[in-house]
């Protein structure tokens, strides 16, 4: 691939072509702050917070739009670039309820973290800021438009990853607003609760509802692993808070998915601590389930099914694995139906 | 899948037969949309109007159980056109002779008229998926589930072959699996006639092998399928049942067969995570862990074994089902031990090729696809690369059978059966929280024209019915199915389906004809 | 062709129809008929003259006498005084401003005079619905030309020769554009009509698809050919429906002569030409906003490059010039690059219409020479100031321009001038200000209407309008803080430097001129809470001079908030706690004795 070199903030640097000026500088180290750049989706250059300045070129073009050309000279970092991106942050913190101390975003947040970095501390416009109802129409995700910065990332991965296009911008100017068709609440839209728009959202405008108050982001430690349901295979991070699973989130390193989950995979994992799951052995007697230790249930069955293999063979018993269940389980059954009770009578429900 | 679902991205034509990808795969129909959005053409192959039909630039709406009229169809047209893969076919497959002659007879016309699907568009389908640089198929349950599935599973293969549109990147025949890890519970020899790695127990040589390591003898009897296994415990013949992390009452066809044999077992044991209603016909029930409460391996749909790892502790004394066979091995008299399921991936890598080289060390960072024979093996994206397994690639060419049940006079419906995007399989993870509370209840899809007949509305319980059984079930009057289907899906337990289906299997694979029964409805 | 002793033409343009024009006709058809003189005098319905404050306007030719302000009762005499006895009705018509002389010709009058009609050279000459007309005075021939005896690099060259620019903001060499869409590769191209006129005030688009279609199918015809497309699209707002109808007449009439749709004249080249409406999304004037627009996306402009030119309307390399632009083009062909380059100055060619609004006496659509000074159209052609008041200065370019004061009276009107002025030339509004005109309230008008208009996509259009307006509404309030002016400069820094597209960079114009050129009316405001031209009402004081005020009562009586007491024939009071700052009471006063300050 053709190479092509380019110097930002005195450095020099060797991109391949088509290399966006913000992939070149964060590839040597230097930061850019964005808000409307996501990596899995299209470059939109709307947040206007990467701005640059480039020689020969007039006004301050977006990094995240615009591709490295030969030679080109750039600085991020210029007293002009400076105070654009400052005025462009204290421009959406004038229209952001500041509730930091409150937010299920805290500690997570984009705009948070970029306001902190350019010192920006408060709404120094005092005008008029929007004031939506929080919208609750789904047991999924919370919406707070008051917090959305009208990026445009959550419309993206809706179209480009998901493919289902509900969400798009509203009305125009100081009112332009993300919703689906007509501005109806997302519960009498067409959407599918994958969560994909939460997983790009950069501040608190989207959130998981069930995650709301159980835990700071930051106290949450995220355990890798696979999701349990299709055989997709997605890879899913669970987020753990003492002792328990408050959240899933797409792991970004996933070899299949990425941070895109589908409802189930994000949402789907409150049966883990369901007070329906078993404790304990039961034992059936006189048709009723009875509590039971371990040695007790493992001792019967052990002593049934050697009965029966003694009196009718082995293959008078039948085992059926699990597609659920992990590898090295079904290998041990596969062992245990072959090995221990001698029978190949093992399936399970591959056909359905 | 004989390619990997990244690769699809890279497809500019996507065959998808028989699956609603977006409600059931919906990570995978991202992909696909991704492709779209590249330009690729989508053809969806659907008796019903799903969401994820209504997104391809074709929808070929055939009637239920028609497939191979369709490929053989398509077949037809390719090479009566000649536009099918001479080189491929000349070098990499054998048979071709005889499927020419087979598929003689499907012209376009003839295949409309059994499927369905106009003569036109089979032509303009076959030509774009012939001449597609990189066209794959995408298929589920749809082309599986009837007794002609594997002859299905043929016409599909033969198609592909025939235009040597596998054994690339973003090309394939690759069918998307349904369950978190049925291709590893395949792989891990959780079938009847196959060890690990798809070894045949009839092979004395894979018996030895699996004798020494194990320390027993294998028989040499292939063992039965689950269908097999209910209808053997209905005679009396088999009399003891283990199940590990299945509901069959609810997900297997004719479940009062099921029931049945439940019964009649002396003694069965149900190893889970809640009191399904399979459990509760158990002796004993023993409590597991679920996935998040254990450490282990998954394998997806492109076969990427992939690392499950333990991230709270389980409730009360329930225990990781590994953990529950080991102990009940050694209560049996076989000892039975691993410090840790890493172990026990060892000792699976030792027995099965495909496995060779996989370990929780190299796992950690990525997941690897197998075959991956050797520890410095990369894995494979995709199969069949410069041969296939058995060498040459073999046409199988196949006939057109109807479905077992045709509709008549007394049941004049075909039931199909499905899944929904909220829900998976019997519910018993899914129908705890959110989506539960989102999706609280099932209905019988049916055509307006049949509702308008029947004096059903939308919302109105009705009664259906087939020879096996009957069950009330709120009706959704709707375009997704055609005059003369109903669907459902087998999720809830209060609108149990199977209950209903039909349990003729296809003679290969086993596989009950779950897409196609005659039923009758009416007004409740 | 029928040969006639007279023609009357009757303004048919969007102007006069409103004040009237078309009972005008239908009288003026039914006097005739009643006099016998329907056979030897023809009615036309033209396209607009431009002079629409004047209308409904009419011109009875060959004499060229020029009526305005015609409405139905005057027919009759028209017809009787004028084309029975030979004699002008001389109160119809036109008063010259200050002299009050009356003018009979239409080319006697200074509002046309000085103006040079090149892309209005049929309007308001011809019926637009007839084809015939249009091809009678030479229209189509540039088509036949370009097809049967030039390459389209011929084309290309002779309009990067004629030095046309586009007409629409930014004047890009319309050549040179057309070159980049030529050499892209694509075997599918499109060109576009940009007809979305969305500046306030500025209506020449208009009033050349209305008065004079073919010259732009025509112009966007000689354009397919040149870039090699073979579809094309004009994107026409909705509000404009007398455009839309002749423009889907013009088509349907075209496509019937074969001078559009398959084989164009029998010279293998085919050309179709689609009309789509817009939703009336002022920002469905920047080029990749529409092009999205056309595909059925919400219009909103998106970052370039990949240029129009690259990957325009569904993906495919596009060209978009606007309606003056393409009406520009067969007249070039026709009469060659050279003669089009001898007119303006050397970078900007040709001639410019202008809609010429505000505080002058002749208002309308005026077309001049490029270079011409601000003097000659606001003075000659304009007729000076409306009440003899002070100049101070003028508003160019719509919500992107910006002001120039009066003491810049003599800059040249053109592309280079302007800009350097702290202007634009834009679509080409012209607003003329006297002292009576506010420059803060006017910076706010225009900010207004760019935050309302604004697409919402970037963040310093969407919410830095937003707080320039409110900081605008403050200070116009007499809230204004002293650190005001330097935020609303930052704000204005940062949004033109930053924001997505053209409308966000240009949107501070009419704040950041106004503030280099009358940064002492935003003091006065801020400062001494004082509207130096008495438009802020908030800022307003009303009083009465004693001495003056003879005790009439008028004001008292005109009063609406009682806040006015006063005896007979004794000097009134104002109570300041109860005036609401109506001005009633200035209005209604014959002693000029209502101060107010």
């Amino acid at each position: 691939m053709a190479l092509v070199t380019v110097t930002i903030d005195g450095q020099t640097v060797q991109v391949p072509a088509g290399t966006s000026v913000l992939d070149a500088a964060r590839s040597i180290g230097i930061k850019i702050p964005a808000l409307c750049h996501d990596p899995d989706l299209t470059p939109v250059g709307a947040c206007r917070l990467c701005v640059v300045e480039i020689e020969n070129m007039r006004n301050l073009p977006a990094s995240c739009v615009t591709t490295c050309t030969e030679g080109m000279v750039i600085r991020t970092n210029t007293e002009k670039v400076i105070e654009a991106r400052r005025t462009i942050l204290e421009l959406l913190i004038a229209n952001h309820p500041l509730d930091c101390l409150t937010c299920e975003k805290s500690g997570s947040c984009l705009l948070q973290e970029y306001c902190y970095e350019y010192g920006v501390t408060s709404d120094i416009y005092a005008g008029e800021k929007h004031s939506y109802p929080i919208e609750d129409s789904n047991p999924f995700y919370l919406r707070d438009m008051n917090k959305c910065i009208v990026c445009g990332r959550c419309i993206r991965a809706c179209e480009e990853i998901v493919g289902k296009s509900i969400l798009d911008f509203a009305y125009r100017g100081f009112n332009t607003k993300v919703g689906p068709f007509m501005d109806t609440p997302i519960g009498e839209s067409e959407c599918v609760y994958c969560g994909s728009c939460v997983a790009v959202c950069p501040t608190g405008a989207l959130t998981e509802k069930d995650m709301v108050g159980k835990g700071r982001k930051w106290e949450a430690k995220k355990v890798k692993t696979v999701c349990p349901y299709c055989g997709t295979g997605c890879t899913i991070d669970l987020n753990v808070k003492d002792g328990k699973v408050i959240g899933v989130t797409g792991n970004p390193d996933g070899d299949v998915n990425g941070r895109f989950l589908c409802v189930k995979g994000r949402f789907g994992y409150q049966f883990i601590h369901s007070d329906k799951r078993l404790k304990t052995p039961l034992i059936k007697k006189d048709g009723v389930f009875k509590e039971a230790t371990w040695d007790e249930a493992l001792g019967l069955v052990a002593s049934k099914l050697k009965e029966v293999k003694e009196k009718s063979g082995p293959d008078s018993i039948g085992f059926l694995s699990s597609a659920r269940c992990t590898n090295e389980e079904n290998y041990l059954l596969n062992k245990f139906a072959r090995a221990v009770v001698g029978t190949n009578n093992i399936d399970h429900c591959a056909r359905l | 899948m004989t390619n990997s679902i990244n690769e699809i991205t890279g497809a500019d034509f996507i065959l998808a037969c028989g699956t609603n990808t977006a409600d059931c795969h919906p990570v995978i129909s991202y992909k696909v949309n991704q492709a779209v959005r590249k330009g690729a053409q989508l053809v969806v192959v659907d008796p019903r109007v799903t969401d994820f039909a209504m997104t391809a630039s074709e929808h070929l709406q055939l009637k239920p159980g028609t497939d191979i009229a369709l490929f053989n169809g398509m077949m037809n047209v390719i090479i009566s056109e000649g536009l099918w893969n001479k080189e491929f076919v000349e070098n990499r497959t054998e048979g071709f002779e005889a499927l020419k002659e087979a598929v003689a007879k499907y012209t376009p016309e003839y295949a409309a008229e059994i499927t369905g699907v106009p003569a036109d568009k089979i032509r303009e389908v076959a030509r774009a998926y012939a001449k597609a640089e990189k066209a794959t198929i995408l298929y589920t349950m749809g082309v599986t589930q009837h007794t002609c599935g594997t002859h299905n599973v043929f016409a599909v293969a033969n198609l592909a072959m025939l235009c040597g549109q596998i054994g690339r990147e973003s090309t394939g025949v690759n069918p998307l699996r349904g369950q978190n890890n049925v291709q590893g519970a395949c792989d891990m020899g959780a079938l009847p006639n196959v060890l690990t790695g798809y070894q045949s127990v009839t092979d004395p040589a894979v018996r030895e092998k699996f004798g020494k390591a194990w320390n027993c003898t294998i028989s040499e009897k292939p063992g039965l399928t689950v269908g097999e296994m209910m209808s053997a415990a209905a005679h009396g013949d088999i009399k003891a049942m283990f199940i590990m992390g299945e509901n069959p009452v609810l997900s297997d066809a004719d479940a009062g067969h099921v029931v049945e044999g439940l019964k009649k077992l002396d003694f069965l044991v149900v190893q889970d995570i809640f009191l399904t209603e399979t459990a509760q016909y158990a002796d004993v029930v023993l409590p597991a862990a679920c996935f998040a409460e254990k450490d282990g391996t998954f394998t997806n749909t492109e076969r990427r074994v992939q690392r499950v790892r333990k991230a709270v502790e389980p409730p009360g004394q329930a225990l990781a089902d590994w953990e529950i066979i080991c102990r009940l091995a050694t209560a049996m008299g076989y000892p039975m031990s691993y410090a840790s399921p890493s172990e026990i991936m060892d000792e699976i890598a030792g027995l099965t090729p495909s496995y060779g080289g996989i370990s929780f060390a190299r796992l950690e960072e990525k997941g690897i696809q197998w075959p991956c024979p050797t520890p410095d093996h990369p894995g494979t994206p995709f199969l069949h690369a410069e041969k296939f397994s058995r060498g040459l690639g073999k046409f199988n060419p196949v006939e057109h059978v109807p479905p077992d049940e045709a509709p008549d006079a007394e049941y004049p419906f075909i039931l199909s059966t499905g899944r929904r995007l909220y829900h998976y399989h019997t519910g018993t993870m899914t129908r705890k929280g959110m989506l539960g509370e989102f999706f609280p209840a099932d209905y019988l899809e049916i055509s307006c024209e049949d509702a308008e007949r029947l004096g059903i509305n939308d919302g109105d319980k009705v009664r259906v019915a087939t020879r096996r059984g009957a069950m009330e079930i709120a009706a959704k009057v709707t375009d997704t199915v055609p005059k003369g289907v109903l669907f459902t899906s087998f999720h809830f337990a209060e609108t149990p389906v199977n209950m209903l289906t039909n349990p003729k299997f296809d003679a290969i694979a086993k596989i009950p004809e779950l897409k196609v029964c005659a039923a009758r409805v009416e007004k409740a | 062709m029928q040969l006639v002793r007279a023609h009357i033409l009757v303004c048919g343009g969007t102007g006069c129809t409103s004040s009237g024009s078309k009972q005008v006709q239908d009288v003026l058809a039914k006097e005739l008929e009643k006099h016998k003189l329907d056979k030897e005098v023809k009615i036309v319905e033209t396209g607009c003259h431009g002079f629409c404050e004047m209308g409904p306007l009419v011109i009875v030719y060959p004499e060229g006498t020029f009526y305005v302000r015609v409405q139905a009762e005057d027919v009759p005499e028209i017809v009787e005084e004028h084309l029975l006895k030979g004699r002008i009705v001389t109160r119809l018509l036109y008063k010259a401003p200050v002299t009050e002389e009356q003018i009979p010709a239409y080319k006697e009058i200074n509002f046309y005079k000085k103006q040079l009609r090149v892309a209005l050279r049929n309007c308001g000459s011809i019926n637009p619905e007839v084809i015939q007309e249009y091809i009678a005075r030479g229209g189509y021939e540039s088509l036949e030309k370009v097809l049967f005896e030039m390459t389209p690099e011929q084309v290309i060259d002779e309009i990067k020769r004629s030095g046309l620019r586009g007409r629409g903001g930014g004047g890009f060499p319309t050549g040179l554009k057309w070159e980049f869409c030529r050499r892209s590769p694509g075997d599918m191209k499109y060109i576009i009509c940009n007809a979305d006129e969305g500046d306030p005030g500025a209506f020449m688009d208009r009033s050349v698809l209305e008065g004079d279609p073919h010259s732009v199918i025509e112009g966007m015809a000689i354009g397919a050919y040149a870039i090699g497309a073979r579809e094309g699209y004009i994107y026409c707002r909705a509000e404009y429906p007398l455009a839309i109808k002749r423009l889907k007449i013009a088509i349907s009439q075209a496509e019937e002569l074969g001078l559009l749709g398959e084989n164009i004249l029998g010279s293998g080249f085919s050309f179709d030409l689609h009309i789509k409406e817009g939703a009336g999304a002022f920002v469905c004037g920047e080029e990749t906003a529409l092009m999205a627009s056309i595909e059925g996306r919400r219009g909103m402009p998106r970052v370039r490059p990949p240029f129009p030119a690259q990957s325009g309307l569904w993906g495919k390399p596009s060209n978009i010039n606007n309606v003056e632009t393409f009406a520009n083009v067969p007249v070039i062909i026709k009469r060659g690059a050279e003669w089009f380059a001898s007119m303006g100055t050397e970078k900007s060619k040709g001639t410019k219409v202008f809609a010429l609004t505000g505080k002058v006496n002749n208002t309308g659509l005026v077309e001049v020479p490029m270079g011409i000074t601000l003097r000659e159209i606001i003075f000659d052609i304009g007729g000076g100031i409306v009440g003899g008041k002070k100049y101070k200065g003028v508003q160019i370019g719509g919500p992107s321009g910006g002001c120039i004061p009066a003491h810049l009276v003599d800059t040249p009107v053109d592309y280079e001038s302007l800009i350097e002025a702290g202007a634009m030339m834009g679509s080409g509004g012209l607003v003329v200000m006297d002292e009576t005109t506010c420059m803060v309230d006017l910076a706010r008008f225009f900010l207004n209407f760019t935050q309302s208009e604004s697409c919402g996509k970037c963040t310093p259009c969407r919410e830095g309008t937003k707080r320039m307006l409110e900081i605008l509404t403050r200070i116009c309030n007499g809230q204004g803080v002293p650190e005001d002016i330097e935020t609303l400069e930052r704000l204005g820094r940062v949004i033109k430097s930053t924001a997505l597209c053209g409308l966000g960079n240009t949107a501070p114009n009419p704040v950041l001129s106004t503030l280099r050129y009358f940064r002492h009316e935003y003091e006065a405001h801020i400062f001494e809470k004082r509207c130096p031209a008495h438009v802020c009402s908030a800022l307003l004081v009303y009083s009465i001079d004693e001495e003056k005020c003879i005790g009439c009562g008028r004001c008292l009586r005109a009063c609406p908030a009682g806040a006015i007491t006063g005896e007979k024939k004794e000097p009134h009071k104002i109570d300041p706690e109860k005036c609401i700052k109506c001005g009633s009471c200035f209005e209604k006063c014959k002693q000029e004795a209502i101060i107010r300050s």
